[in-house]
C-alpha cells in the first residue's frame, strides 16, 4: 500500500533520514519507535508529504507521491493523520471540525457529513460533545475527536504522530482504546509512539528507527524478547 | 478669577467671532475624509503586500519572489523614514499640478504610509497561528488556499483586529502632518484661526480636543467589534 524507496530527508546540512526502504501492506499496523531526534516523526510526516523528502521515492497505491505532477491534496484525502498536539480547529465546534473537510472537498453533503459525525462521535464515546468547542474539552477528548476528524474522510491509512505524548497520563488509555478498536476493524495504521504496551499488543510489525535508518524491524514478540541491535537493546532497557 | 476670565475670553475668541467654529468643522471634514480614504488605500495596499509576503514563503514562483523583494523594500523604507519626509517627496514628485485635489493628495500620502504598517499587522496576525493548524488542514486534503480561507484567516482576524484598530487611530492623528503641504485639514485650520486672533494656544487646544474625541470614538468602536468577534468561542 505504501512503499518507500531509499527515502531521505535533510534539513539544511542535517540529514535526518538516511535512506529508508519500507513496504507497508494493507491492514498492517506498523509501529515506529526510537529515541527522540531519530527521525521517526520525520519519516511519518514524509509519508503524506507534510515534509518534502529530499531524496528517494514514496509510492502510495501505485501513485508516486514524490512526482511533482501528483496532486498531493487528492492523496491526502485518503491518508488520515493524527498529531501530537491534536490541532483541532479552535473556532469551530466539534461537529464542524469533523465535517469541514468532507463537505469542503465535496465528498459529502452537509447532511451526510453531520450524520457521519454523529456516528463517529458515538464510536469514540463523545456523542454529547458535537456542539462543544475544542477548548472546553480535555486533551484525551480532543485527541479522540482529532481521530474522528481524520476518519470522516474515510481514509485508507491512518498516520499517528505520537498521539498520546501530549496527554496527561490518565487520558492516554482512552485514546489508545480508540486506536485499538480501529486496528481491530482492519484499518492500515502507521503509529509513531512511546507506548511500548500498545506496540506489543497492537503492532503487526515494529520498526526501530535510529539515526535516520531502520536499525531493526520485527514482529512484536521477537522485537521485545530478542532484540539484536545493540542500540535497540540499550533503548529497550531504558524504556521498559 | 481674572485669569479664568481671560482664558475663557481667549477660547471664545478662538471659537465664536467670524463664525470661526465653521473653520474647525471644515478642517474636521477634511481630516475625516482624508483618514477614511487613507484607511481604504492602506488596507488595500496592506492586504496585497501581506498576501505577497505570506504566500512567497510557501512557493518558489520566481514572480512571487520578485514581488516579495519589492514588498520588503517598500515596507522597510516606509517604516524607516518619517512620514513628513515621505509626504514632501510624494507631493513634489507626483502632485506637481497646482489644482490637484487636496483630499487625494492627503489620502494617497497617508495611505501609502499606512499600507506598510497594515501589511505587517496582517502578516504577523497570520503567522501567529500555530503551524499545526495549517498542517491539520493540509493533512485532510484541503489545498493551501482553502486552509488559509477557512481555518487560518478566521483565527488570524481576531489577532489582527485590535492592532489594526490602533493603526487607524494612529493614522487619524498622523493625518495632521498633511498640513505641511497646504491641505486645509483640522490642524491647518487651527493654525489659521491662531494667525487671526494672535493667540495660537486656544485653537490648537480645541484641535487637540477634537482629535481626542475622534480617537476615543474609534477606540470605543474597535472595542465593540472585538467583543462581537470574541463571542461564541470563549474558552
Amino acid at each position: 500500500m505504501i512503499i518507500t524507496k531509499n527515502l531521505q530527508k535533510s534539513f539544511g546540512h542535517q540529514q535526518v533520514l538516511r535512506g529508508i526502504d519500507q513496504h507497508i501492506e494493507k491492514g498492517e499496523k506498523v509501529v515506529v519507535i526510537g529515541p527522540s531526534g531519530s527521525g521517526k516523526s520525520t519519516f511519518l510526516r514524509c509519508l503524506n508529504l507534510l515534509e518534502e523528502p529530499t531524496g528517494g521515492e514514496i509510492i502510495f497505491e501505485g501513485v508516486t507521491l514524490t512526482d511533482p505532477k501528483t496532486d498531493i491534496n487528492k492523496i491526502r484525502q485518503r491518508m488520515g493523520m493524527v498529531f501530537q498536539q491534536f490541532n483541532l480547529f479552535p473556532m469551530k465546534t466539534v461537529r464542524q471540525n469533523i465535517t469541514l473537510a468532507p463537505v469542503l472537498l465535496k465528498k459529502m453533503s452537509q447532511e451526510e457529513a453531520d450524520a457521519k459525525a454523529e456516528d463517529l462521535l458515538k464510536r469514540i464515546g463523545l456523542p454529547d460533545k458535537a456542539d462543544a468547542y475544542p477548548g472546553m474539552l480535555s486533551g484525551g477528548q480532543q485527541q479522540r475527536i482529532a481521530i474522528a476528524r481524520a476518519l470522516a474522510m474515510d481514509p485508507d491509512v491512518m498516520l499517528f504522530d505520537e498521539p498520546t505524548s501530549a496527554l496527561d497520563p490518565e487520558m492516554v488509555g482512552e485514546v489508545l482504546e480508540i486506536m485499538k478498536e480501529l486496528a481491530e476493524d482492519g484499518m492500515t495504521m502507521v503509529v509513531v509512539t512511546h507506548e511500548m504496551g500498545f506496540a506489543r499488543e497492537v503492532g503487526s510489525r515494529i520498526l526501530f528507527i535510529d539515526e535516520g535508518i531502520v536499525a531493526e524491524e520485527n514482529t512484536p514478540y521477537e522485537f521485545f524478547n530478542n532484540p539484536k541491535n545493540q542500540r535497540l537493546q540499550d533503548f529497550l532497557s531504558k524504556v521498559l | 478669577m481674572e485669569l479664568l476670565k481671560s482664558i475663557g475670553q481667549s477660547f471664545y475668541n478662538a471659537w465664536v467671532p467670524e463664525r470661526r467654529y465653521l473653520a474647525y468643522l471644515s478642517g474636521l471634514r477634511m481630516t475625516l475624509l482624508i483618514s477614511l480614504f487613507a484607511v481604504i488605500i492602506g488596507i488595500a495596499i496592506g492586504i496585497i503586500l501581506a498576501i505577497i509576503r505570506v504566500s512567497s514563503k510557501h512557493s518558489s514562483n520566481p514572480l512571487l519572489s520578485v514581488l516579495n523583494a519589492f514588498a520588503k523594500v517598500y515596507i522597510t523604507v516606509i517604516r524607516g523614514t518619517p512620514m513628513i519626509v515621505q509626504i514632501m517627496i510624494i507631493y513634489n514628485l507626483i502632485f506637481t499640478s497646482p489644482n490637484t485635489n487636496p483630499i487625494v493628495v492627503g489620502a494617497v500620502c497617508c495611505g501609502i504610509n499606512s499600507g506598510a504598517y497594515v501589511s505587517e499587522i496582517i502578516r504577523a496576525g497570520i503567522e501567529s497561528i500555530p503551524i499545526g493548524q495549517m498542517e491539520a488542514g493540509r493533512s485532510l486534503g484541503l489545498t493551501y488556499s482553502m486552509t488559509m480561507r477557512t481555518i487560518i484567516l478566521p483565527q488570524a482576524i481576531k489577532n489582527i483586529l485590535p492592532a489594526l484598530g490602533n493603526e487607524f487611530i494612529v493614522l487619524v492623528k498622523e493625518t495632521s502632518v498633511i498640513s505641511v503641504i497646504a491641505v486645509n485639514d483640522l490642524m491647518k485650520m487651527a493654525g489659521y484661526v491662531g494667525s487671526r486672533t494672535w493667540d495660537v494656544i486656544p485653537p490648537y487646544v480645541i484641535a487637540a480636543a477634537i482629535y481626542l474625541i475622534m480617537t476615543l470614538g474609534l477606540s470605543a468602536l474597535m472595542g465593540f467589534f472585538e467583543r462581537k468577534m470574541g463571542k461564541g468561542d470563549r474558552k
